[in-house]
């Protein structure tokens, strides 16, 4: 194996670490994006398209840097629209479908609480390049999680109905919030390499900001309970391959269209 | 959820850079104040337009008649000496 020119982590595994930053919010955004003519007031629509826009901004950003990584010449749209269904490493949450709006949102502040504190502490990295591009996204995932967050009080906060709902999204979406904090050896390589945080403090800092939203918005905690998806490791649910179908129809009808 | 026609409309007033005032930039609808705040963000700033944002009820604005335009607007017609265009500006004021 050549000498890892990337501090003290080896190029493939800091490769797969950047495809699993990458993924979530090319999913995520793609999911999102699914909103466009759907939500439920026009001001909505725009809302979650911006929001969309922002994490396949972000996408780009980890994708691009993932193609140098590897070191094989793909660039970001080789790597986001021509892999495979096992080669997507994004958390199982963030492909969940959109179903109602309460459900996008309660999925939404799960993983942007989550992307916020991993964010806020990946910008002190070893690896100035994943340090520079999280700098430039936490002051967009400070917004989203504003937005969604916004939105879960006023839900969960807000008539009977909209409350079951919230409360019946949070309880199928939570179990999903386990595999985000799960530290497998990737992980562990990467903090040990100064690359990225600890999970273990993510997660403690994660916990009682969504509490604390989870409090306002009058929502139960759920319990955590053991999983056995790793979206992380390539393996999802069948949701995403629906998904990539649309995703990826058009690269690969039309190889490298333009605009 | 409640249909957004039946949200209450919001002014929205955005300043484009420090020093300069709040504009009217236009309405929208939002549940609350906080929402509208959202909504202006995305809807009115997205290109840059601003760092400063208000949102304001609609229905806390008073407006003029328009059936008392004659009697408010139209006595300034004839007043032109109003206008400071009557002042002749010495040279050495070099911004007015």
């Amino acid at each position: 194996m050549s000498a890892a020119p990337f501090g003290r982590v080896e190029a493939p595994a800091l490769f797969r670490y950047v495809l699993r930053l990458g993924d979530l919010s090319l999913v995520l955004g793609q999911r999102l994006g699914e909103w466009v003519g759907h939500a439920p007031a026009l001001e909505e629509d725009l809302g979650l398209a911006n929001i969309a826009l922002d994490l396949i901004g972000q996408a780009r950003l980890f994708l691009t840097y993932a193609g140098e990584v590897e070191g094989r010449g793909r660039d970001e749209d080789d790597i986001a629209f021509l892999r495979e269904h096992g080669e997507y490493l994004n958390a199982n949450l963030a492909e969940q479908p959109n179903g109602d709006f309460g459900n996008t949102v309660v999925r939404q502040v799960l993983i942007d609480a989550f992307q916020l504190e991993l964010y806020e502490r990946l910008t002190a990295s070893t690896d100035q390049r994943l340090a520079a591009i999280a700098a430039k996204s936490v002051k967009e995932v400070r917004y989203h999680l504003r937005y969604s967050s916004g939105w879960l009080v006023r839900l969960g906060d807000g008539t009977e109905e909209s409350h079951a709902r919230a409360q019946s999204a949070l309880d199928t979406l939570w179990p999903y919030t386990v595999e985000l904090f799960a530290e497998d050896e990737l992980d562990r390589m990467m903090a040990d390499g100064g690359v990225a945080p600890r999970l273990s403090e993510v997660h403690a800092a994660w916990d009682p900001r969504i509490d604390q939203i989870l409090g306002e918005a009058t929502l139960k905690r759920p319990k955590d309970r053991a999983h056995s998806w790793h979206g992380k490791r390539g393996q999802h649910s069948e949701h995403l391959g629906y998904m990539l179908a649309e995703m990826q129809y058009l690269q690969r009808t039309h190889p490298d269209a333009r605009w | 959820m409640e249909d957004s026609r039946q949200w209450p409309l919001f002014e929205v007033f955005v300043r484009a850079r420090g020093g300069l005032d709040h504009k009217h930039v236009g309405s929208l609808h939002a549940a609350d104040a906080r929402m509208a705040i959202d909504h202006a963000r995305d809807l009115y700033t997205r290109r840059q337009e601003g760092i400063s944002i208000w949102v304001v009820p609609s229905k806390d604005i008073t407006a003029s008649d328009p059936a008392e335009n004659d009697s408010l607007f139209e006595p300034a017609r004839d007043k032109i000496y109003r206008h400071p265009t009557f002042y002749e500006i010495p040279d050495e004021v070099k911004t007015l």
